[in-house]
């Protein structure tokens, strides 16, 4: 999936760069909005969820902002954070692989593109995750799919809901073919937890697609997405290429999900947690509520 | 004569093209040219081997999508006996890209759903050239769940580019239909065998392509992307040319390659220049893998089926795991 693409050419609701970072903004106290282009006092923005509270647009977060935004404060006990991609093709084609990595640990802080753990909702024992896709477009190699798979394990084996945010280019080209058997592996992993009867919700960020969007994204019991979020299998450019036609307005957002059956509901970042707190509270049948 | 050949090929079809020009003088001067053409079929015979035995990743993506390579129905023909082919999704339409059905391998009774490429360009609008919609993965969800509840093993054939890029793909849900065939296979009760025999182009294939064993055919290949795909990305407009050449260098997208990593477990022989040169022997020597496998496969218990396949798929995955504390710290601490 063409990484970039998603920022720059087809979406203008998001900046350029997807990064956090504070933007070039006097003293990294305003920062301009990129849906209205007011400037927004960062701390309102960050009460705020990072939701624009002029325009509702929602800003890009990193994978612990997402959890941040989700769990009960300090309830998040993150594991396997020190799994860390190899390099099983020596994938060299202009850039390698092994630099990719390099740089993209070195703009996150992260080992890839992947953060889970324990947690509590409203006091509820839950599972998490959440992608980055500021590590190379989110994308999943082996360490995102190992990641998936031990955090269902963990929540089908300590009978926890599961909630994964997703927010991905797709499966990492510079893996290969182990890359493609990820889908496989975490589809397996939530077929197994689904079958002890344990609820799993899936939320979909800007943006989620190829084969992230054809595997663990899209089996949950309940999928919610972002507002305005891209949501789709294969990304825009290749449509137009291969049907050689312009793609209709509002093609692959989150509402034109919604309108076509393929999500439950579209919900603001601001009312997510409390949404899948109540959400939960129909899922969990063995539900202990604090 | 050859209706179709890729340009690493095209030394050795202007020979053929003599060759048959000599020939054919022969029979109408009565010309006396037996030595020339024995000379010739010699040459032929050299620089078929040459041609052939040291293919380039590419040129083996090229005999993977040889138009006349052998198809999945051609394989059905060929090793089974009473085929009876079921129809469509039962919600939208009959996607002709998959098919599937009722066979018998041996009097044994089994399940089928493979990829269909067409013969002519007729049979490919018809058949999408082998790319499923969604209705497509639907259909073979249904086929699965048939094969589950009636204990027959299941045994798939891929041969697509990939998953149809469409906007009607889009709106039906290609995605969440091929997550849900990944998701079923992974819990059926059957034995599950896959035979990659062309194209196994990214997620439209592994939605059908993984199970309990992996068969491959030695100039197929599985990928994660297309090579134009791959290279469209790394060489922005590189896609068509010499791009796709590196690409599928660097995709390690082969049957040796897949079999070193452990994503397939054995390799079914084609003869020199593709599956096309030689279909029937190709077809018995996947006949005799397929069987074996189903023989493996056959004793082992239900649930214990599930449970090796799963451990299979965990077994996938190259990373390395640090000790000690967290690089990163948890931002609410
Ligand atoms: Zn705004």
């Amino acid at each position: 999936m063409p990484i970039g693409e998603w920022f720059k050419k087809q979406d203008k609701r998001l900046p350029e760069n997807p990064t956090l970072e504070k933007r070039a903004v006097p003293d990294g106290v305003w920062e301009k909005c990129p849906g209205c282009g007011e400037p927004i006092f960062i701390k309102e923005l960050e009460k705020n969820s990072k939701v624009c509270p002029k325009c509702d647009f929602h800003f890009p977060l990193s994978a612990y902002e997402r959890v941040h935004y989700l769990v009960d404060a300090s309830s998040f006990d993150e594991l396997w954070a020190n799994l860390c991609p190899e390099d099983p093709l020596c994938f060299v084609a202009g850039k390698s692989y092994t630099d990719s990595i390099s740089a993209a640990k070195a703009k996150t802080g992260m080992n890839d593109a992947l953060v889970c753990g324990r947690a509590q909702i409203d006091g509820r024992n839950v599972a998490v995750a959440a992608m980055d896709f500021r590590f190379i477009g989110g994308s999943m190699g082996s360490v995102v799919g190992e990641k998936i798979a031990r955090i269902t394990e963990l929540a089908t084996d300590e009978d926890r809901p599961l909630i994964i945010v997703s927010s991905s280019g797709g499966a990492r080209m510079q893996e290969g073919m182990i890359s493609l058997m990820q889908m496989a592996k975490t589809s397996a992993a939530i077929a197994h937890h689904s079958r002890r009867g344990l609820p799993y919700i899936s939320v979909l960020a800007h943006p989620t697609s190829g084969g992230v969007t054809a595997s663990f994204a899209t089996l949950a019991d309940i999928i919610i997405a972002e507002p305005n979020a891209f949501i789709g299998f294969t990304g825009p450019r290749v449509i137009e290429q291969t049907i050689k036609q312009k793609l209709p307005k509002n093609f692959q957002t989150a509402e034109f999900n919604l309108d076509h059956g393929m999500i439950d509901m579209i919900v603001n970042r601001v009312d997510m947690k409390r949404t899948i707190s109540r959400l939960l509270d129909y899922l969990d049948v063995n539900g202990v509520v604090g | 004569m050859r209706k179709f050949s890729y340009d690493f090929e095209r030394p050795l079809v202007e020979l053929e093209e003599q060759l048959e020009q000599l020939k054919h003088l022969e029979s109408a001067e009565k010309a006396d040219i037996a030595e020339e053409i024995a000379y010739l079929e010699k040459q032929i015979e050299k620089l078929h081997i040459r041609t052939y035995e040291n293919l380039t990743p590419w040129q083996r993506v090229q005999i993977a999508r040889h138009p006349d390579r052998p198809r999945t129905s051609d394989y059905i023909e060929a090793i089974f006996t009473d085929f009876i082919e079921l129809h469509g999704d039962r919600a939208f339409r009959d996607d002709q890209s998959i098919i599937g059905g009722f066979a018998r391998l041996d009097g044994r009774k089994v399940m089928i759903i493979g990829h269909q490429k067409g013969r002519n360009t007729k049979e490919n609008i018809a058949r999408n050239f082998g790319m499923p919609h969604p209705e497509g993965y639907r259909k073979a969800l249904r086929l699965m769940k048939l094969a589950d509840k009636f204990r027959l093993p299941l045994i798939t054939f891929v041969d697509t580019q990939g998953a149809y890029p469409g906007i009607e793909a889009e709106e039906r849900g290609q995605a969440v239909a091929i997550a849900q065939d990944l998701l079923e296979l992974s819990v059926l009760e059957v034995p599950v065998i896959v035979a990659v025999i062309g194209e196994g182009g990214s997620g439209g294939a592994l939605a059908i392509g993984f199970g309990d064993r992996i068969i491959m055919l030695e100039n197929a290949y599985y990928s994660v992307i297309t090579p134009e795909g791959c290279a469209s990305i790394l060489w922005d407009g590189e896609g068509e040319g010499r791009g796709a050449e590196k690409a599928a260098e660097v995709l390690g997208l082969h049957a040796d390659k897949l079999l070193e990593l452990g994503i397939i477990d054995v390799i079914v022989k084609e003869p020199l220049g593709g599956a096309h040169h030689g279909p029937a022997s190709v077809a018995r020597g996947l006949k005799k893998e397929l069987a074996k496998a189903l023989k493996d496969l056959s004793s082992i218990d239900p649930n214990e089926l599930v449970k090796k396949r799963y451990t299979r798929l965990r077994n996938i995955g190259y990373y390395t795991e640090y000790s000690g504390k967290p690089s990163v710290l948890d931002m609410q601490s």
